[in-house]
């Protein structure tokens, strides 16, 4: 028994060390677009923008086949670093996506939690904590509001709850101008 | 010599992975819709298969013996796993295009069957390590063989006039079944 546990374990391990090697050895280069863009993305890996993750998206617009406004959780402020990396203008969220909502964090009704733990699996972030049968709780501060961990759950209770705005995140608000509306207001 | 390319003849025309011991039909019906991708898959999975061949005869002679013939099927599996994985870094490093075009076909080497069958039915035939190779080599060319003769086929099926309800997979799987038949053809020519 100790020895098939050895052999076993033997096979692994030189296995391991063979494919850690080649991992170093046939390393590809990536673009290094993509990784730029990456880190601009908010890594929620949320799906929203139609790709199945933060890493794939940001390999669909280097390669200019997806518009940079089709990240939710990244918001305004994503999209106006993105433009800036890639010289490109400024656009509002695109339609098909979910508007930008106030920041806001999971907020988990302790007394419903029946401790089932599908709303682990599903954070992207591993901002809840808790086990089987106990009750889960969200860390506030690490919750990227990306809403994944509310379709899980059977008994709804996680809810969504928005942030008041305070001093240490208020921002001026970018100034919106309507071009459309004020081009028809001076000609008419 | 002679033992060599019979085993070469038998396992590529005769007793053909695919179609006549019916192992690894998930990439034969799932990569076979374009030529250039049967063709990318087939030497993926020729490289595997050969290289498994071999690991595999060696585990077994040297590792496992009589006493441990249970695990051979357990590190069998991990060392097709190590070697896919291989594979797949070596391919995505030179030809960041084929690892696109293969996408999920390729981490599914490990599940296919004919790799393990392969693998196995040399353990069970006593092959020496070099006919273990030869018998994965050929098997290989077989499996790439049939792939690429139905890529071909499904090919000039798209543009085929066919009932509508045999259009796609319905077709195909009557095609593969007739292929099949034609291989039944060789059956005698090698013992």
């Amino acid at each position: 028994m100790l020895t098939a546990i050895l052999i076993m374990s033997g096979l692994a391990l030189v296995i391991g060390v063979i494919l850690g090697l080649a991992a170093i050895q046939f390393k590809a280069e990536e673009n290094p677009l993509v990784d730029k863009i990456d880190a601009i993305l908010p890594q929620t890996q949320c799906g929203q923008c139609g790709f199945p993750g933060c890493h794939p998206y940001a390999e669909a617009i280097s390669r200019g086949e997806a518009d940079i406004n089709r990240c939710p959780p990244g918001g305004e402020e994503g999209i106006h670093r993105l433009a800036d990396l890639l010289g490109m203008d400024v656009k509002p969220l695109g339609d098909g996506q979910a508007q930008a909502k106030p920041k806001s964090v999971a907020v988990i009704d302790e007394q419903r939690c029946i401790g089932c733990t599908l709303c682990l699996q599903a954070c992207p972030v591993d901002a809840i904590v808790g086990a089987a049968k106990q009750m889960h709780t969200v860390i506030a501060g690490q919750c990227t509001g990306c809403e994944l961990c509310v379709a899980p759950c059977p008994v709804e209770c996680i809810d969504m709850e928005a942030l008041a705005e305070d001093i240490t995140q208020w921002k001026w608000k970018y100034p919106r101008y309507d071009i459309k509306n004020s081009a028809l207001n001076t000609n008419g | 010599m002679e033992n060599y390319a019979l085993i070469l003849v038998g396992t590529v025309l005769v007793n053909n992975i695919v179609l006549t011991k019916m192992l690894g039909l998930c990439p034969f019906m799932g990569v076979s819709k374009k030529l250039e991708t049967a063709f990318g898959m087939g030497a993926a999975t020729t490289f595997v298969l050969t290289l498994a061949a071999g690991a595999s005869y060696l585990i077994n002679e040297y590792l496992l013996g009589t006493d441990y013939a249970y695990l051979r099927t357990l590190s069998f599996i991990v060392v097709i796993a190590g070697i896919v994985q291989f594979t797949e870094m070596f391919i995505r490093k030179t030809s960041p295009v084929l690892y696109q075009v293969l996408g999920i076909y390729l981490p599914l080497i490990t599940t296919n069957c004919a790799v393990l069958g392969i693998a196995l039915l040399n353990v069970q035939a006593k092959h020496t390590f070099l006919e273990s190779l030869f018998f994965g080599l050929g098997g290989a060319i077989g499996f790439s063989l049939a792939l690429v003769i139905f890529a071909a086929m499904r090919e000039r099926l798209e543009a085929a006039d066919v009932p509508a309800y045999f259009k796609g997979s319905p077709i195909a799987m009557i095609n593969a079944g007739l292929l099949s038949l034609a291989f039944m053809g060789f059956s005698g020519l090698v013992k």
